[in-house]
């Protein structure tokens, strides 16, 4: 397993650059200037010396390769200064927002929490809920509670967030005025109190997320318990006289968690990606909506960088799930 | 055997009725039979005549629905189980009653040890502690022949050969000392080798613990070796039940000797083609008011239409359900 895990992360190292390389070409021959939300009053010139400052002058090789050098070398540099207080990376040039002109690490790190806390709880809640609700539906298929399940399901994968979104905000925060409709990122969590106004700004994205995510969990969970629960080995637990809540709980979900696992850590990645739509309803400014406005804005840079921190972590946790399958299922071997 | 003795398992007068979709099927209808101590009984038919379906309902393993159980007593030890509670029936369950399924390939856990396995029915019906069951886990392994049983515990179910996983569901199905042990089908899924293995297995296993065997089979060979009782099943119900040595020797039911005519012989000329009974099994709607192998029967008369015919004994310990053997003329 270890040395699979190895094998691996060295694989992963030609694929990385290759997503970078196809990443950088295809935000470079996409049409779009970053000078072009400059005032019109500003003269081409002085616009064409802006362009030149941000290094749109050299080569496209030449800028791939800084990118690249500034993005595996100075970076995390950087963080190792930051964590140790060493001085390794000062005076290099980073990875800086052609928007803000701050390096775009340092953005993200600011927007990462209201992402994690929403997107990341929306997940959590998703999970426990769907789990549960697959398991019981499939053990008793075609009874009332698995075919309003089936119901809900059907219609929270169907309807869009932004439609389901609109909808609590007018029935919980203006008719009923529960919740307020944004989402305060200023908000600091220092008491009781303040925990409470957290919470309660949280509940509307979270449901709307894990609306979406417990319908997709939920019918995985369920298809895979059914196809567990009619092996027959489930008739040799019940020959040997175990009790249903062994037969099911131990045996055949241990049997049908081994997929359902694999797609849970699959999902991972999409946490940290934000949800571009619901974090724009909410005005959550968290990785989505930085996202959309970098591309709105022609920031390559940021949008680069985004969305290559979203390419090494959809690795990564194709990695870890493959692990996670061969640790769960005995007969997986990687030697 | 013991004649007219302490009885293990009585089976009296038992219906089974499927509820599908497309209406019922009367799979098993108006069985009896029981089992002595210590005795071998031989269960044969085609496939559909309801073998598995007779055996799996005597310790509820059918799925109900669609199955359900109209009329009838499974009495184990004179208790009744199909009123006791579904608690008790799961002491019965690994407990009194062993069970060894048709395919070993598919009836292990795949994502437990044999040794979790093995200790589970330890645990559940002997009360014993992880230790006590890991010992007795061990014995079992070597009882029923598999080499370094100590680490091969640890050994997930893909590890093993066929014949090596029958043998640990074998080893399950004996490890609370059953009374009787339902073995369907064990050895059809293996090679002959391992059948041959696997049923010298189960004689002498049967000869140390004394329980007594129920053995479901296509295969006529593996009856005429084992059993001490042989009872044929045709359409859900019992046609022919006699000693072994009868049932070979003088066949009452023409499904039987059919039956025996399809076994290709080995001396004599060879036969340009096997024989075959002629057509298919019935799918019974109902209960049957007529003989359910009338179509197939090269002794069809205007009775066989009319009645049912009825188990009933002509000496021997024999049993016969044809109207065409009661006039004492078989042909």
């Amino acid at each position: 397993m270890l040395t699979f895990t190895i094998r691996r992360l060295i694989f992963a190292v030609p694929t990385l650059l290759f997503t970078a390389l196809i990443i950088f070409l295809l935000l470079e021959l996409a049409p779009g200037d970053p000078m072009s939300n400059v005032p019109l009053t500003v003269p081409d010139d002085v616009k064409q010396q802006m362009r030149l400052a941000l290094g749109l002058g050299e080569p496209m090789h030449i800028r791939f390769f800084k990118w690249i050098v500034q993005f595996f070398w100075i970076e995390p540099l950087n963080l190792f200064d930051q964590m140790f207080g060493t001085t390794f990376a000062e005076g290099k040039l980073r990875v800086i927002s052609w928007q803000s002109r701050s390096p775009v690490i340092d953005i993200i790190a600011e927007r990462i929490p209201q992402t994690l806390w929403v997107v990341g709880t929306a997940y959590v809640v998703a999970i426990a809920i769907a789990i549960p609700v697959g398991i019981y539906s499939a053990y008793r298929q075609y009874s009332f509670f698995d075919q309003a399940g089936t119901f809900i399901t059907m219609v929270g994968y169907s309807v869009p967030p932004f439609f389901s979104g609109v909808l609590v905000i007018v029935v919980f925060a203006v008719n009923l005025g529960w919740f307020p409709s944004i989402y305060d990122t200023t908000h600091k969590v220092v008491d009781w109190d303040s925990f409470v106004v957290q919470l309660k700004q949280m509940i509307m994205p979270v449901m709307v997320l894990a609306l979406q995510i417990t319908s997709q969990i939920s019918r995985f969970m369920r298809a895979s318990m059914l196809d567990n629960l009619e092996q027959d080995y489930v008739r040799t637990a019940r020959a040997k006289g175990m009790g249903e809540r062994t037969v099911v709980m131990v045996h055949v979900l241990r049997n049908s968690m081994i997929p359902v696992v694999t797609v849970i850590a699959l999902g991972i990645p999409a946490i940290f990606g934000g949800a571009i739509i619901t974090e724009q309803v909410f005005k959550v400014n968290g990785i989505g909506q930085l996202l959309i406005t970098a591309i709105q804005a022609n920031d390559l840079p940021m949008v680069q960088t985004l969305t290559f921190i979203f390419a090494v972590l959809i690795v990564l946790f194709n990695l870890f799930a493959d692990v996670l399958y061969g640790i769960l299922d005995p007969r997986i071997r990687y030697d | 055997m013991p004649e007219g003795g302490r009885r293990v398992l009585e089976v009296l007068g038992l219906e089974i009725v499927f509820h599908t979709r497309d209406g019922e099927i009367h799979a098993v209808n108006d069985v009896s039979f029981s089992l002595a101590p210590g005795e071998v009984l031989g269960v044969v038919g085609e496939s559909g005549s309801g073998k598995s379906v007779t055996m799996m309902s005597l310790i509820g393993l059918l799925p109900s629905p669609p199955a359900r159980v109209c009329r009838g007593q499974v009495l184990l030890d004179g208790e009744n189980l199909l009123m006791v509670s579904p608690a008790r029936m799961r002491q019965v369950r690994g407990g009194e009653v062993g069970f060894v399924f048709q395919d070993p390939m598919t009836s292990l856990n795949p994502v437990f040890t044999v040794g979790y396995q093995l200790a589970e029915p330890l645990r559940r019906h002997m009360g014993m502690t992880k230790r006590a069951a890991r010992a007795r886990s061990i014995e079992l392994l070597e009882l029923v022949g598999i080499p370094d049983a100590a680490a091969r515990l640890r050994d997930y179910p893909h590890q093993f050969s066929g014949g090596m996983r029958q043998r640990v569901m074998i080893a399950i199905a004996l490890a609370c000392e059953p009374k009787v042990l339902i073995a369907d089908e064990p050895t059809t899924a293996l090679d002959v080798t391992i059948q041959a293995q696997i049923l010298e297995l189960l004689q002498d296993l049967r000869a140390q613990l004394g329980m007594a065997i129920i053995w479901i089979t296509h295969d006529l060979g593996v009856i005429a070796g084992i059993a001490d009782r042989v009872m044929v099943m045709y359409g859900g119900q019992v046609v022919e039940q006699a000693p072994v040595r009868e049932v070979f020797g003088n066949p009452q039911h023409p499904y039987t000797r059919a039956l025996l005519k399809t076994v290709p012989s080995v001396t004599g000329a060879r036969a340009a083609r096997l024989e075959v009974i002629e057509g298919q099994p019935p799918i019974l709607t109902s209960a049957p008011s007529a003989c359910s192998f009338r179509d197939r029967c090269a002794d069809r008369a205007a009775q066989c239409d009319r009645e049912n015919p009825v188990l009933r004994a002509i000496g021997g310990g024999h049993d016969v359900a044809c109207h065409q053997s009661y006039g004492g003329c078989p042909a």
